[in-house]
């Protein structure tokens, strides 16, 4: 088993290179028809390990939050195969297809969509109460999680009386608290400031990776590229390079 | 989830109120309007309703509603009592005549002759007077409404209050004079007329000469006799139209309903207070949804099913349709109470209570079916759109 170690983790930070998290092999995807037509994706291929963080970068328009939606299974592509853990979205009936992504995937928006009636906790709660947890030991459940990203004061406030940066941190804690295998993450900090999206970029650095946990993290930001296992720069449709660090993405 | 679809329903207080009022208001306006439409329908039988001692009504076969009058011979009601299984039967004058005031005006009223021997038939509750007051000459008793309203007398000084014609004051009807000697209650009617009741020999001598006067025939029917066969015997052996009570009264109801506009145009407001309910609950339920639908997209890329979120907006729809039903149903049951005794029809039967239920249910369920269609086509995919 080939891994790499990084040490700075809270847990073990193991990448297991001998099996695949997400697995994509020629991935089309057009949206509309006739005139209108907007090839999204052209033949995306791409492997993503258990417990790796790749980040997706690319300009605005070549398709990052297509793919991730087809990783996530909340978008069918037209061709190719994208196998997550080895289970083919497309064998799936609509009802398993639901079913596995409540047990699997984790989400991070960025507009954080917590509902907003909901405290921080119950927010925190929903994926386990989608689950079918009873609602006092799910809240408790959301308490511990909250704690873990900072925000045990917090439980009780709505998310219109948090900040941005707190608003991405109880989204975090909700794609966290039901132990998904994957997070998807679309432009998380992108809706923050500098210093507060680093933070929020470090969280889910040190959290969310672990136990052979993956992370896929559309960004923008240059500032966070460090966090990341590898990089794959898209455009047009297509990943035109896919890197272990920055420095090696920018020189290709 | 149900506790997440509460949550997502009243915590925001703003729309949660919308939504509960629009709901309120049109269970309101169905309630209202269908008792108010009920309140008129039972006012065109007040008169036999006050008649509740008549088993059987017997009447000319041409007689479409009970203040369509069409006399017969007084022979008849000697037919009647020879009839199988009737225990007693009284004769019954009804009819609009002219009334002259001691101020000199003339006031149409109704007049109701009652059999002389047993004054069946008069009305039920007495303020002024004993009903055996008629035995006296020239009495008659007036309705309080007729008594206080249209028959009372001309103030004492211009613009001060009219004052209400009492035992002892006179009238002139036909020439005859007639004195009163009680006021009564009696159950409002489409007919507006002051109600004036005598005995029956009086109320014919008051009545134009004519070969034909009485009006109706009431008949008490033997104990245990069947009422319906007692009905069909009647038109058999007599060529009379006999109906029961309750038959009698939807006969009229159904002549009013067939031949006036009223009914029409009630039945145009409840279908409009419907449209309107249905409109209003239907729209502030339906954009609650909208306003709603990323989150119930976030929801669904979460794990939710379309079964659950199908739960969850049901549930949403059944609580505030309850509770829209319940204050609607509340308010007008309210509005019925400070309306008594007042010009204004009002009848609250328990079935309008249902009707309305079942209503509130169906707008409910519409708002709910059409909501959830936009959530079950919901692309989850739309969670990453900002
Ligand atoms: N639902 C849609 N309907 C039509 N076109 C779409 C839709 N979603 C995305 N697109 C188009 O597909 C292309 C890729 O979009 P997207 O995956 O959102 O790119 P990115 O996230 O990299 O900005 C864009 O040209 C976009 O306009
Ligand atoms: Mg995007």
């Amino acid at each position: 088993m080939v891994t790499t170690e990084k040490g700075k983790q809270p847990c073990d930070k193991v990448i297991d290179y001998s099996s695949v998290a997400v697995y994509c092999s020629g991935i089309t995807k057009t949206y509309g028809s006739g005139h209108e037509v907007v090839h999204a994706l052209n033949g995306i291929s791409l492997e993503i390990y258990p417990g790796e963080l790749m980040m997706l970068v690319g300009p605005s328009g070549c398709g990052k939050t297509t793919l991730i939606s087809i990783m996530a299974g909340i978008l069918d592509q037209d061709d190719g195969e994208c196998l997550v853990f080895g289970h083919n979205y497309r064998q799936m009936r609509e009802v398993e297809k639901t079913r596995y992504r409540g047990d699997t995937i984790g989400f991070v928006f960025q507009a954080y969509n917590l509902i907003p009636t909901l405290t921080a906790a119950e927010n925190v709660a929903v994926p386990l109460l989608i689950r079918g947890m009873k609602r006092k030991e799910a809240i408790e459940k959301a308490r511990e999680t909250l704690n873990n990203v900072g925000l045990a004061d917090r439980a009780k406030a709505l998310p219109a009386d948090l900040s941005g940066g707190q608003q991405q941190r109880v989204a975090i804690a909700r794609s966290l608290v039901h132990d998904p295998k994957l997070i998807v993450c679309d432009e998380p900090t992108s809706a923050l400031d500098h210093e507060t999206g680093y933070k929020v970029m470090e969280l889910l650095g040190f959290v969310a990776v672990c136990s052979g946990r993956s992370l896929v993290i559309v960004t923008h930001d240059a500032r966070i590229f460090s966090f990341a296992d590898r990089i794959a720069r898209m455009d047009d449709g297509k990943i035109i390079g896919v890197a272990n660090s920055p420095d090696k993405l920018t020189k290709k | 989830m149900n506790f997440v679809a509460i949550k997502m329903l009243v915590g925001d207080r703003a729309k949660y109120l919308g939504i509960l009022i629009g709901l309120t208001f049109s269970s309101f306006l169905i309630t209202e309007q269908m008792a108010i439409f009920t309140g008129l329908m039972t006012r065109t039988f007040g008169f036999i309703t006050d008649t509740s001692i008549a088993d059987v009504w017997v009447m000319d076969p041409k007689v479409q509603f009970v203040d369509d009058i069409k006399p017969m011979q007084d022979t008849q009601l000697y037919r009647i009592r020879g009839v199988d299984g009737v225990e007693w039967a009284v004769p019954l004058y009804k009819g609009l005549l002219k009334a002259k005031l001691e101020s000199g005006t003339f006031q149409t009223v109704n007049m109701i002759g009652l059999d002389d021997a047993t004054l069946i038939g008069g009305p039920s509750k007495m303020i002024q007077g004993k009903l055996e007051d008629l035995r006296q000459s020239e009495g008659v008793i007036v309705d309080i409404v007729g008594a206080t309203g249209k028959l009372a007398k001309p103030p004492l000084s211009p613009g001060g209050e009219r004052i209400p014609i009492n035992i002892g004051d006179t009238l002139e009807i036909n020439d005859h004079r007639a004195t009163v000697v009680g006021t009564c209650v009696v159950t409002r009617t489409f007919q507006s007329q002051p109600v004036v009741y005598t005995t029956y020999s009086r109320a014919t001598i008051f009545a134009p000469r004519e070969r034909k006067l009485l009006s109706f025939i009431l008949v008490k029917a033997k104990q245990n006799e069947d009422i319906h066969a007692l009905t069909r015997r009647i038109r058999k052996v007599t060529g009379l139209a006999a109906y029961s009570r309750d038959e009698f009264k939807q006969l009229t109801v159904n002549y009013f309903m067939k031949y006036t506009g009223i009914p029409v145009n009630f039945g145009i407001a409840v279908l409009l207070g419907f449209v309107v309910g249905i409109a209003i609950a239907g729209q502030t339920f339906y954009n609650f949804t909208l306003d709603n639908l990323r989150h119930f997209g976030t929801l669904k890329a979460m794990g939710t099913t379309n079964a659950k979120l199908l739960g969850m907006i049901i549930l949403q729809a059944m609580i505030v349709g309850g509770i829209g039903y319940g204050i609607g149903v509340g308010a007008a049951t309210l509005f019925g109470y400070m309306v008594k005794g007042t010009e204004l029809a009002f009848r609250l039967p328990w079935q309008i209570l249902a009707i309305t239920g079942l209503a509130m249910a169906f707008i409910c369920i519409l708002s709910a079916v059409i909501s959830i269609r936009k959530v079950m086509k919901l692309e989850p995919a739309i969670v990453f759109k900002t």
